[in-house]
């Protein structure tokens, strides 16, 4: 293992620490209980409070996207683990501003367990909670049999657009509402050509050969759910691309968000080859390409490989999405 | 002995948290193989931070004050699913030992059962989902019909979840992170499972 670290053990808090210092003009870090990054002027009077969080090692998700029209505090846990509902519970508070917190919570066992005890105590204090949890991945059957699908790449264009939502003034019940929809009309599917190592475990989490593709993996460092020979970008995008459009499924004119997503060790010159396969099957099919995002924002440490995301919206969702935002990792309009 | 008073409790506590450092990354490697790879290092983390506050308590704590010592620690602590589903079965576990100063085999019995159902609770799992309750399940049956003496009760829980333990490796898992491999889970044994066999084998061996 060779990473640009000091110690294992504190990647997290060091990592945390720098991004403190390198954006102090959006985000304070309150540091106990451990590491809660809210934004600079939070409570914004009036506005529903935003928090998501979940484990680290998925940079610039969450921490760098809070800010004006996304996140009003993110919760970064130790590397790839659900943060403890004590500090969801002190985010929730920092940025309770009297209408109410939404919590945004990728669809993981941990992630899930702990806000919902973190949103059990806030409730205690008086705190209106409503939550969303953010199940976008189609590699996994959403069935009684697993643990339902992953929050993936999707989650970001959730914080997107309900953030926009709350910057625009909307109620809880509102904000939650555009969340789900959001979150019922975008589908991710990515995948890995080399697995990703954990500071403190030291070993990649999972052995990939020379030649091969872990297809619709998670963005956890664990295993998809199938492994292929390589094959050229075009043919492996079509992989990954088909089931998507299957699943809602999106269909001709509708109009659709294209994130192409790096898993953190993919250069931006292979997602732009992957986008170009990306729109180039969805003019096939029809699909009208609204927006347009690449790079890595949804990552897996150093994981190579890539995500793809079609998000289908109408005029509103759309001038969400395109309304301002000022974060570190995502800034236009403003 | 009679019964497991408070000072049994901590020793049993303060050997888990040996154990647990010694075995971490034979933990994480069984969940790196069907996983996340970090069961190892988060147990580690909570139960290092348990031993920091074991101090805290009063100088004859009962077994409820340590367990419930231990359940607020691991929530506060662990994270992932393991923390909320730990702190759960311990904190269950608390409420049934109530203020008790020793437990006998029936009081023990009714901390494993209230630890068993707190996990069930949380996590929802139903039995061969792959997951701890494949190792609660079975030690808490075997426990109920061990008899009278505690020592008995903690062997029969011990050889249980220790049997039950090995017996998720031919299954699919349907709960928690490896379900999302399907069939490719089949062969490894759960995390969950295994680090549930150690602290009632670590139960059965202190003194």
């Amino acid at each position: 293992m060779k990473k640009l670290i000091n110690d294992p053990a504190k990647t997290v808090d060091e990592g945390v620490a720098g991004f403190a210092a390198a954006h102090s003009d959006l985000v304070r870090v309150v540091i106990d209980p451990p590491f809660v990054v809210v934004r600079a002027d939070a409570p914004v009077a009036g506005k529903v409070g935003l928090v998501s969080g979940g484990g680290s090692g998925h940079e610039p998700l969450h921490a760098g996207f809070v800010g004006h029209g996304m996140l009003d505090a993110a919760v970064p846990g130790a590397m790839f683990t659900s943060p403890t509902p004590d500090p969801i519970l002190e985010a929730t508070k920092q940025v309770d501003a009297g209408a109410g917190v939404l919590h945004i919570v990728k669809n993981y066992t941990g992630d899930v367990l702990n806000f919902e005890t973190a949103a059990d105590l806030a409730l205690a204090e008086g705190i209106e909670v409503q939550s969303v949890i953010v199940d976008d991945d189609v590699a996994v059957k959403d069935s009684l049999y697993t643990a339902g699908r992953r929050g993936v790449a999707g989650t970001m264009l959730v914080e997107k657009l309900a953030g926009a939502a709350a910057e625009r003034g909307d109620s809880l019940d509102r904000v939650a509402e555009i969340a789900r929809t959001v979150n019922s009309q975008v589908r991710s599917m990515g995948l890995a050509l080399a697995p990703c190592t954990v500071p403190h475990a030291g070993e990649p989490s999972f052995e990939l050969g020379e030649d091969e593709v872990e297809i619709g993996i998670g963005i956890h460092g664990e295993p998809g759910r199938a492994r292929i020979a390589l094959e050229p970008a075009d043919r492996l995008v079509d992989r990954l691309i088909e089931p998507i459009l299957e699943d809602l499924p999106f269909a001709k004119d509708d109009r659709v968000v294209l994130l192409v997503n790096g898993m953190g060790g993919t250069p931006m010159s292979e997602l732009y080859i992957v986008f170009r396969r990306a729109a180039e099957v969805l003019a096939e099919r029809g699909i009208d390409l609204a927006r347009s995002l690449v790079g890595s924002y949804v990552t897996s440490l150093e994981m190579q490989g890539v995500s793809i995301t079609l998000l289908k919206v109408d005029d509103e969702l759309l001038d969400l999405y395109d309304a301002p935002v000022h974060t570190a990792a995502l800034r236009w309009g403003r | 002995m009679s019964g497991l008073d408070g000072a049994w409790t901590r020793r049993w506590i303060e050997a888990i948290a040996a154990e647990i450092a010694t075995r971490k990354s034979e933990l994480t490697a069984l969940d790196r193989a069907i996983g996340d790879g970090d069961h190892g290092e988060n147990l580690d983390r909570g139960f290092q931070a348990v031993l920091g506050k074991l101090d805290g308590l009063d100088d004859a704590p009962t077994p409820g004050a340590v367990l419930k010592l231990v359940a607020t620690t691991l929530i506060s602590t662990v994270g992932g699913a393991a923390g909320p589903l730990y702190g759960t079965a311990f904190l269950k576990a608390a409420m049934a030992a109530g203020d008790r100063p020793e437990l006998d085999a029936t009081g023990l019995v009714e901390v494993l059962t209230a630890a068993r159902d707190g996990i069930v609770a949380r996590g929802k799992a139903e039995p061969n989902d792959k997951t701890m309750v494949d190792a609660w399940g079975p030690a808490v049956e075997a426990a109920g019909a061990a008899g009278d003496d505690v020592r008995a009760v903690l062997e029969a829980a011990a050889s249980a979840a220790a049997e039950g333990a090995i017996a998720t490796e031919p299954l699919v898992a349907h709960k928690g992170r490896a379900s999302y491999l399907g069939e490719r889970a089949i062969g490894h044994r759960d995390p969950g499972a295994e680090s549930t066999a150690l602290i009632l084998r670590v139960a059965a061996d202190t003194q």
